[in-house]
């Protein structure tokens, strides 16, 4: 496909998704309290986007993921938040 | 439009979604063992489910003219448990001579804890010694790219394991080129909100070629769609993909990798 293809074809859907974005953005400074490291993660993820660099889609699940290579010492939750809290926090999330 | 659903949870689905999928082209469709939502309490409910599995399903499933076919495990989320998993281990080789199981699956990770890497441990060594197929889950999220390099390292780390005979699922954008570069095949999941979206899945299509890739629905008791192979395949059509590609990627791909079984007959 062309350029301009994917632009008729993807254009007002991404717009869409990205005006989401702002709107979450929004939504999270409106409410009161602390955020938390999902919010940092979301910032770094954010910043991938207008890089100029490839595989943007790759640097952004990059930006939320585990580094590390060694295995926990016990899952004590079953579930994934989305982002990862580091190296200090993961033991408590976990 | 033909397709084969590899992974779908067809015992959290409805009659409806049977009558929706064959309506939708669905020749075949194979159903990794997995959690139900919460922790069976003992072996006892693993050997249920196995029963479920291998007997009651593909009834379920002939009813509407569909071929059913299985994979067996404990799955990553009841993996911490490794007493249990023992347990459930030693019931798997009671099953694996039934006509529709295909292998051991869906194993893997899900917190990449260390006991979890035990059982994928236990549950690699199991495949190897019976010559089975191999179809594993890698975790969600932020938990992906560790658990599929971990996931890598213990495949690899048992020699009589062939990386053509094991489906590493779930892949995304930051996982998709190991496991392809490793020599394995990879699967691609159409899930709302947590894994691939169609236009995801055809980008790593286009960038990677389809050579062993496939997709799936997943379909669950969550929030699933389980025509998202066909649904894709129509985004495929959409932008300007032959009739013939969507053929591969959509009912050859999974078809050349399950036939690796012998019981898998359409």
């Amino acid at each position: 496909m062309t350029r301009q293809e994917i632009l008729d074809l993807y254009f007002v859907e991404a717009r869409h998704k990205l005006i989401d974005i702002g709107a979450f953005l929004d939504r999270v400074a409106r409410a009161e309290g602390h955020a938390d490291f999902r919010m940092e993660a979301f910032h770094s993820a954010l910043a991938k986007l207008s890089t100029g660099e490839p595989q943007v889609a790759k640097r952004v699940l990059l930006a939320f993921s585990d580094p590390t290579d060694e295995p926990i010492p016990a899952a004590i939750t079953k579930a994934a938040c989305g982002a990862w809290p580091g190296p200090e926090k993961s033991a408590v999330v976990s | 439009m033909r397709y084969i659903e590899p992974h779908a949870h067809m015992v959290s689905r409805t009659t409806d979604d049977y009558i929706s999928m064959v309506a939708s082209g669905c020749a075949a469709v194979c159903e990794p063992a997995f959690w139900a939502g919460f922790d069976r309490g003992s072996a006892d409910g693993f050997h249920d489910y196995f029963l479920q599995l291998t007997d009651y399903e593909p009834k379920r499933a002939a009813k509407f003219g569909l071929p059913h076919f299985c994979w067996l495990c404990i799955n990553p989320k009841e993996s911490e448990d490794v007493g249990l998993a023992k347990e459930v281990l030693e019931l798997i080789p009671e099953f694996i001579g039934r006509p529709n199981v295909l292998g051991i699956g869906e194993i893997g990770l899900n917190k990449n804890s260390r006991n979890e890497l035990e059982v994928l441990e236990m549950h690699i060594e199991l495949a190897a010694r019976h010559d089975q197929l191999i179809l594993v889950h890698t975790p969600h999220l932020e938990d992906k790219l560790k658990g599929t390099r971990l996931t890598l390292d213990a495949l690899r780390n048992n020699s009589r394991i062939k990386p053509e005979r094991v489906i590493i699922d779930h892949v995304e954008e930051h996982t998709v080129e190991m496991v392809l570069d490793a020599g394995f095949w990879a699967g691609m999941t159409l899930y709302p909100g947590s894994k691939c979206s169609p236009a995801r899945a055809i980008d790593i299509v286009e960038t990677y070629s389809a050579e062993r890739l496939w997709m799936n629905s997943a379909c669950d008791w969550g929030v699933s769609i389980p025509l998202s192979i066909p649904y894709t395949a129509m985004e495929m059509r959409r932008r300007g993909h032959s009739a013939e590609a969507v053929d591969a990627l959509i009912y050859r791909n999974p078809h050349e990798f399950m036939s690796q079984s012998p019981k898998f007959k359409l």
